[in-house]
């Protein structure tokens, strides 16, 4: 079956490394997931903010595009292009009427059928089983996991993992070796799409999310979303000087503490994009 | 009475929440990670709602809260009667366009979300140096954050040319009302 591959704005632009590992651990498994050719941005929070019916047409472009380019299923590695996605598919097939309307106006099919995964339903599925077969270095270190928001809330819609306590990405982490600590903001908010507009507001919304990972003795944040990813990594000045402290943690997607695990190498997996450096892993 | 009747049907016919069925319990707030930089907790917007009258419905629309709210969804989560207040803050803050009652604290905040769909309305997809630039342009911030931007072009994390949609013809027409 093949496997559409939707990397949305941030992946094409600010987190070229999340593409280049979860396209460099796909590989490395077998499989080769498609780019959806001519996609277009999913309108992220900014359409949802100001109009509700763009907020709906520019995901719905993406999802029949992905129809008619033969896929039945799409991995979408962003948290929030996931979760765009997945809403908006969901809202078109509680109403046929706008579905129609909206197939019409793309001139494409729009069955509402595709399955949307995010990139903890991938690995399940596609990798996990034989990760352990493929280890060659186990990721021996204390890691605080990170859902965020955006992949599983609204859980009556994406109906992945349990809203409150996640725990797909402890389960994956402990396959290569490493100790989830339990830990109290693995889906608190990091301040989302403020990082430009309210810096302040991510400064301590993210503060307290590294704050509290440090505290208990985590060694790496690991987290699935470009945007988390982001606010927690690249806002770091500003969230030391909110907390008044100097911190280290490294936050490392899942695909390239996964891929580090198998053997990929760090240039592949575009560790030296981070800005907080994952120097000892 | 005929008014008071008017606003909270209103809200429901146009998003399905009633905002009666709200009973105050302010869970919403407590897990709210926003809460405390909003003028107006989530829970009390419910409240200023449910009480009908035009004054507060208009304050509610010059709220700060209803542009910092980020869409994390807890509240809905962990709202005992599953009130969508998410939906609620989409509704609040397109109104609040329409009438032009953004709150004078978070025009940086709408200013960031339009620069950001012009971006995609020309091109179809987000190209980061044009929405910097037509942010700033909009907030006249012209030094903020200038900062990150040279470690993210020598991490490859800015590129400087926008990429072009096939389609952004039509990606453009959804912009239009
Ligand atoms: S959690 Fe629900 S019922 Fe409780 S105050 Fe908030 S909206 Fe009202
Ligand atoms: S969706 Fe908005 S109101 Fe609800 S908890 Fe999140 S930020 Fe607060």
């Amino acid at each position: 079956m093949k496997t559409g591959f939707y990397p949305g704005c941030s992946l094409n632009g600010t987190s070229p490394e999340y593409a280049q590992s979860t396209l460099a651990l796909s590989k490395a498994f077998g499989i080769t997931p498609v780019e959806i050719s001519d996609w277009s941005c999913c309108g992220a929070t900014a359409a949802h903010n100001l109009n509700h019916e763009l907020a709906v047409a520019l995901p719905a472009r993406v999802l029949a595009l992905a129809e008619q380019q033969g896929f039945s299923q799409i991995l979408v590695p962003c948290a929030a292009c996931y979760n765009r996605l997945s809403v908006t598919q969901h809202a078109l097939n509680g109403s046929e009427e706008q579905r129609n309307a909206l197939a019409k106006t793309l001139q494409m099919p729009l069955s509402g059928k595709l399955r949307i995964l995010n990139v903890m339903q991938f690995i399940e599925e596609f990798i996990a089983e034989k990760i352990a077969e493929k280890i060659v270095t186990p990721f021996a270190h204390k890691v605080a996991c990170y859902y965020g928001c955006l992949l599983v809330r609204p859980h009556s819609v994406l109906q992945f993992d349990r809203p409150e306590d996640p725990q797909s990405m402890d389960a994956l982490m402990a396959k290569i070796g490493a100790t989830p600590i339990s830990w109290g903001y693995k889906t608190e908010c990091c301040g989302a799409g403020f990082s430009i507009s309210r810096t302040d507001v991510v400064a301590k919304l993210s503060g307290k999310i590294v704050k509290d990972a440090t505290e208990r003795g985590a060694e790496a944040i690991i987290v699935a979303c470009p945007m988390c990813q982001s606010n927690l990594d690249m806002r770091r000045p500003h969230i030391d000087s909110y907390l008044k402290m100097k911190t280290s943690i490294p936050v490392i997607y899942i695909t390239q503490a996964i891929g580090l695990a198998v053997g990929i190498s760090r240039k592949e997996l575009g560790l030296e994009k981070l800005f907080v450096p994952a120097k000892n892993f | 009475m005929s008014e008071k009747k008017e606003l909270t049907s209103e809200i429901r016919a146009a998003t399905g929440v009633n905002v009666n069925r709200c009973y105050q319990c302010g869970k919403c707030s407590a897990g709210c990670a926003l809460n405390e930089s909003m003028d107006y907790p989530p829970s009390v917007v419910m409240r200023m709602l449910q009480t009908n009258s035009a004054e507060s419905f208009d304050k509610t629309l010059r709220s700060q809260s209803i542009w910092l709210c980020a869409s994390c969804q807890c509240c809905i989560a962990r709202c005992p009667m599953q009130i969508d207040i998410p939906r609620l803050m989409d509704y609040l803050r397109a109104r609040a366009l329409e009438k032009k009652t953004v709150n004078r604290n978070s025009k940086k905040i709408v200013a960031f979300h339009r620069a950001f769909l012009d971006s995609v309305k020309y091109t179809g997809r987000l190209y980061e140096v044009g929405l910097v630039v037509g942010y700033k342009a909009r907030t006249l911030s012209l030094l903020q954050d200038l900062s990150v931007a040279p470690r993210m072009l020598m991490k490859g994390k800015l590129p400087l040319i926008p990429e072009r949609v096939k389609g952004r013809k039509l990606v453009k027409k959804f912009f239009q009302p």
